[in-house]
């Protein structure tokens, strides 16, 4: 995920450059602490993270990382409210059981939340679906169906949708094409829901609901 | 490391004993410790280890050339190591109450002259960590960088947080808990029950006399029954028989797991006071850091504390399980503290945190170096 120059993931540089120095920010499923790191040695941003295999947790620790290792939407409940300036959820909502909840929490315990996930209605997956007549694999999400911890599918559109279903507000959103071991990439503006292979929101509570 | 030496500090002197938790008075106070590594010009390295019930000041190096044991946490504590002596000033004392040269009941009480037995006045965890905090004001240490222990020691690694929360700037508790559970008071009980019971105890004083040395053989038999797992026990013994090919049809020791706790016991009264071990284990089932300074719950016991946690718990410890780990970090969250949490993949039981792990020594350097560079 990380080169040896210390570049990171394309989603994560963008994600990176919303964040203000010295805020403070949680990463769930913040795997091996690779945002983390950068966004302490780039931005002096007092981190913390949540993730769920021991050897990533370690891995963060060692690196000096604050992380805890637990389930997200369990560690999340804790935490005061507004504990946070950012909560980021980087290409793991895919996976969570009840992103409502989850969502409801995250505005709870931080001001803005950002979210990155992978594009379920990127031209390549449609026509590999209308092609083959199987479930997609893709690079993005590169798991059969029987042997994939992505319980869910989402569009951007999807996700705009249901900003307005569960009550949050989409500051801002930016849709992307990443290439070459993800380090880089473009944004996309023509056709997003189409063309990008990522979606990432920074959003926020909504005062009217 | 090489050589290192055991020295002692008294303090308390009468009149001015130490006030303990039970309000009872005791002086002098003599602790036992050892440093090792250097303190740093603006005094601001020091690693305080806080040991388990039977440990001692010895946590690392020799005490000659020839001596064929080192500390009980060598493996832990030296140059390069997890906790590094060439980083940091790493202090450990025996704990209060104990038998390894700090004062506890087999010490001479100077009221008379002979050693106190059962009139040495209960010892708390808080109690120890006072001493402890004599010992830092003797060493004119101002500032903690860490202070470490597990399972007993990680109770005194909370209570320093708590008690003295200016002190410490972070803290590394390893299975550990905040207060004992049922089943853990209920194995202490036992293993009391076991010495009080051995004719030598004779209500404590033995010391002109023979000791108590099958009863404290037996209580050590419980903890390390204690210290281990269903899984660490099915593999380190299973049913395997013990010099023999068929059972012996008496009562001798058939089984290789019989003989191992045989073996654990005989050698423990080597070096064991049986007294100190009804004290320590009674302070442990009394240690409840809600109790603590009248706060009434973990979170608001917390509220006291200023230092950045790691908290390590081990998946096969039945002692203190993983959940009072995550019940102490839960509480450590609701007050806004910095904490980091593990919960290392071990078979070993309770004993884990004391074998070789290149994780948990991997967690400890990254830790200690993350903290060195943000004070």
């Amino acid at each position: 995920m990380k080169s040896e120059n210390g570049i990171i993931r394309f989603d994560l540089q963008i994600v990176a450059s919303w964040i203000e120095p010295r805020s403070k920010v949680l990463d769930l499923g913040c795997g091996e602490g690779d945002l983390l790191y950068f966004l302490k040695t780039h931005k002096q941003v007092e981190g913390t993270g949540i993730e769920r295999a021991e050897a990533k947790v370690a891995r963060c620790i060692e690196k000096g990382l604050s992380v805890l290792q637990g389930d997200i939407n369990e560690e999340v409940l804790d935490y005061p409210d507004d504990t946070f300036d950012y909560v980021i959820v980087s290409q793991t909502l895919q996976q969570v059981y009840e992103p409502d909840q989850l969502i409801k929490s995250l505005l709870r315990i931080g001001k803005k939340g950002i979210f990155s996930f992978p594009n379920f209605s990127h031209w390549g997956i449609r026509l590999q679906l209308l092609r083959t007549g199987y479930a997609p694999i893709t690079k993005q999400l590169p798991y059969e169906w029987y042997d994939t911890p992505n319980i869910r599918v989402i569009t951007l559109k999807d996700f705009r949708k249901f900003s307005k279903e569960v009550g949050f507000k989409i500051l801002k959103e930016v849709a992307i094409n990443t290439h070459s071991q993800d380090r880089y990439g473009n944004i996309v503006t023509f056709l997003p829901n189409l063309r990008a292979t990522y979606g990432i929101f920074l959003i926020g509570k909504d005062p009217s609901s | 490391m090489g050589v290192v030496e055991k020295k002692f500090f008294t303090f308390a002197e009468p009149p001015h004993e130490m006030t303990l938790e039970s309000g009872k008075k005791l002086g002098p106070v003599t602790i036992a410790y050892e440093t090792y590594g250097a303190l740093n010009a603006d005094r601001n390295n020091v690693v305080l280890i806080l040991h388990a019930l039977s440990g001692d000041s010895h946590a690392a190096g020799y005490y000659r050339q020839d001596d064929p044991k080192p500390g009980w946490w060598d493996i832990m504590v030296g140059p390069g190591k997890g906790i590094d002596t060439n980083k940091y000033f790493v202090v450990c004392s025996n704990i209060l109450g104990s038998c390894m040269g700090s004062t506890g009941p087999c010490s001479i009480n100077p009221e008379t002259e002979y050693p106190y037995g059962l009139d040495f006045p209960f010892v708390t965890i808080g109690d120890m960590v006072q001493a402890q905090k004599a010992l830092m004001d003797h060493l004119r240490v101002k500032k903690i960088l860490s202070v470490i222990g597990g399972s007993i020691g990680g109770m005194q690694v909370l209570e320093w947080c708590v008690r003295y929360p200016k002190m410490v700037a972070s803290a590394i508790p390893l299975a550990t808990t905040t207060k004992h559970s049922a089943l853990a008071i209920a194995f202490n009980e036992v293993a009391r029950q076991a010495i009080m019971a051995d004719p030598h105890w004779n209500n404590g004083d033995y010391y002109s006399g023979p000791k108590p040395d099958l009863g404290l053989a037996v209580a050590r038999m419980i903890g390390h029954i204690t210290y281990l797992s269903d899984e660490s026990m099915r593999r380190k013994f299973g049913r395997r028989l013990q010099d023999r090919s068929d059972f012996s049809f008496n009562f001798n020791a058939d089984f290789q797991v019989e003989s191992y706790l045989r073996y654990q016991g005989t050698k423990f009264v080597e070096r064991f006071d049986a007294n100190a071990f009804l004290y320590i284990t009674k302070a442990a089932d009394y240690y409840d850091l809600a109790r603590q300074h009248n706060s009434g719950s973990t979170v608001k016991a917390f509220s006291k504390a200023l230092a950045k946690f790691l908290v390590v718990s081990f998946t096969s410890d039945w002692l203190y399980p993983t959940y009072q780990s995550k019940a102490m970090v839960q509480a450590m969250k609701k007050n806004g503290l910095n904490v980091s949490f593990c919960e290392i993949e071990a078979e070993w039981g309770h004993d884990a945190f004391l074998l070789p792990s290149e994780r948990l020594t991997a967690l400890m350097r990254g830790f200690l170096e993350r903290v060195t560079h943000e004070i």
